[in-house]
């Protein structure tokens, strides 16, 4: 039984990695209707540049919120750059400028680095919290996880929510000729969405990197262990992706702790197969319009 | 005042507008009818952005419209209410006014500008935060009309807003239409397949056949002209 709780919390925390770079791939997605194959890889390479920053001398969290902005920066860059325009051409395209930017992503990060594997410090202690004397598997770093995203999410709720500036967005992503109609300048809007998108994804780079062997490809899986979150919540759901991500975090953790870590990603596959074939709207999608 | 001149628009080989002029008046409602095909939404999107024209201009008090942004045409004052009942289905009632408000109305009138908009249309003020995908037709056409006013347009561009109506809702949204206007300097134009009840709120009516204004006359003179409206209205 202890071993279930076990996994059960660092499917909790990996899950919330899942779910902040699942966020990442709905924001884009939502704005453009474009899955964006490099996010994963966007977050690699900010979390290279957090790793230079540290290595100069910078202290955590400067570097921790310096990263996040050239996150943004990256974002509505390759959205005005790259994406923009190729509007109203083929849906082949965009799919085949983000996986080549995947490509020079992680080619840049190897020229400049290397490819070898390395150690990334954690914003806190990874040794599990002690409650009198017992120590459980869930890390001070865990519950930063958990903390962060669930900020990042709350953030994006309250934009989305309670402001002009989300309104405006939530229309941009929902209806971008009515909304232009409206003075809505919906160019604009797309490429914050993207930046917004960067910022997730970034944060998902630097969740990552202490636990795993940080190097030019360590964010590939969790690429598709996003991807398969953002579909069971629904692609254009970012609560959706929050829940896909706890549920593919929770399964990948029993499935890696019951049956070995090596089948993990075919376990990833198999939820996926399984959502396309019960939900593939997902979870939280849009309910269809009524006609009346 | 909006004066459209020599307006010509093309799609590949097909010519959709062709030397099209007309003017209409500040205060008044400017039909524009035809046959499908006519070209009659094609002239409606040429004139907020939507399409670019080959050839012509088109001003609206003084300024030239051609050459801006879609944005930028709204931001000038221009409301387009596009066919197919245009609510952004996901949002609510309030936010489909909401944003009309956002880039025209100072943060403190825009509360105030909806709640005189749900007066003009009671049923939505029940519906104010249900989604507008649960609407009915008719409801729909109520809130973009709501939400083409909340924003205060100075020119309103309506395409078949009687489209898959009840006669009674199309009757009380024309009426709505014409006291909407009279007594103020905003220039309706409205595209309409509906022609009697288009002809009965207008003060002018511009007759389009294959992309071309045939008649450009008073709405009154129009519908009492029978072997017009026999020949091209079809009533």
């Amino acid at each position: 039984m202890s071993l279930f709780w076990d996994y059960t919390l660092n499917g909790v925390a990996s899950g919330m990695i899942y779910a902040a770079l699942a966020l990442a791939l709905v924001l884009s997605y939502r704005a453009t209707k474009i899955i964006n194959f490099a996010q994963g890889a966007a977050g690699m390479l900010t979390t290279f540049i957090a790793f230079s920053l540290l290595t100069r001398g910078w202290s955590y969290w400067p570097a921790f919120v310096a990263v996040l902005l050239i996150g943004f920066a990256i974002g509505a860059a390759t959205e005005f750059i790259l994406i923009r325009p190729l509007q109203g051409k083929s849906e082949l395209n965009p799919v085949i400028v983000t996986v080549g930017l995947l490509v020079v992503f992680e080619g840049l990060a190897g020229a400049i680095y290397g490819n070898a594997s390395r150690g990334f410090p954690p914003a806190f202690s990874q040794s599990g919290l002690r409650f009198g004397s017992t120590t459980i598997d869930f890390s001070h770093f865990d519950l930063f996880i958990l903390c962060a995203v669930l900020a990042l999410m709350l953030a994006l709720l309250v934009l989305f929510r309670f402001t002009a500036l989300g309104l405006r967005m939530r229309a941009s992503a929902f209806s971008r000729e009515i909304a232009r109609l409206l003075g809505v300048r919906v160019g604009l809007l797309l490429t914050l969405g993207w930046g917004l998108a960067g910022i997730a994804g970034s944060l998902a780079g630097l969740l990552v990197a202490p636990t795993s062997a940080f190097g030019p490809y360590y964010m590939n899986l969790i690429l598709v262990y996003a991807f398969t979150a953002a579909v069971i919540g629904g692609l254009e759901s970012p609560v959706g992706a929050l829940v896909g991500g706890l549920i593919t975090g929770l399964c990948i953790s029993y499935v890696g702790g019951y049956l070995g870590s090596g089948v993990e990603p075919a376990g990833a596959l198999v939820l996926l197969i399984a959502a396309l074939m019960v939900r593939p709207e997902g979870i939280f999608s849009r309910p269809p319009a009524r006609r009346v | 005042m909006l004066e459209v001149r020599d307006l010509s628009v093309s799609f590949g080989a097909v010519r959709a507008l062709r030397g099209v002029s007309f003017t209409a008046e500040p205060g008044a409602v400017t039909a524009v009818l035809g046959a499908n095909g006519a070209g009659k939404t094609t002239l409606l999107r040429t004139i907020s952005g939507l399409v670019k024209p080959k050839d012509g201009a088109i001003r609206f008090d003084g300024t030239e419209l051609i050459g801006h942004s879609v944005e930028g045409v709204a931001r000038m004052g221009v409301s387009h209410v596009p066919e197919g009942r245009g609510v952004i289905e996901e949002l609510t009632v309030e936010e489909n006014l909401r944003l009309a408000t956002l880039w025209c109305l100072p943060r403190r009138q825009r509360a105030a500008s909806i709640d005189q908009v749900l007066e003009l249309f009671p049923r939505l003020q029940a519906f104010r935060h249900r989604q507008a995908s649960m609407l009915s037709g008719g409801e729909r056409q109520m809130l973009v009309l709501g939400r083409a006013l909340v924003s205060r347009p100075r020119l309103l561009l309506l395409d078949e807003p009687s489209l898959g109506l009840a006669p009674l809702i199309t009757a009380q949204l024309m009426g709505l239409l014409r006291e909407q206007t009279e007594g103020t300097d905003m220039t309706v134009v409205l595209v309409e397949q509906n022609a009697r009840s288009a002809l009965s709120v207008s003060h002018h009516a511009v007759i389009l056949n294959l992309g071309q204004v045939v008649v450009s006359d008073d709405a009154a003179t129009v519908a009492a002209d029978d072997a017009l409206r026999h020949h091209y209205l079809g009533f």
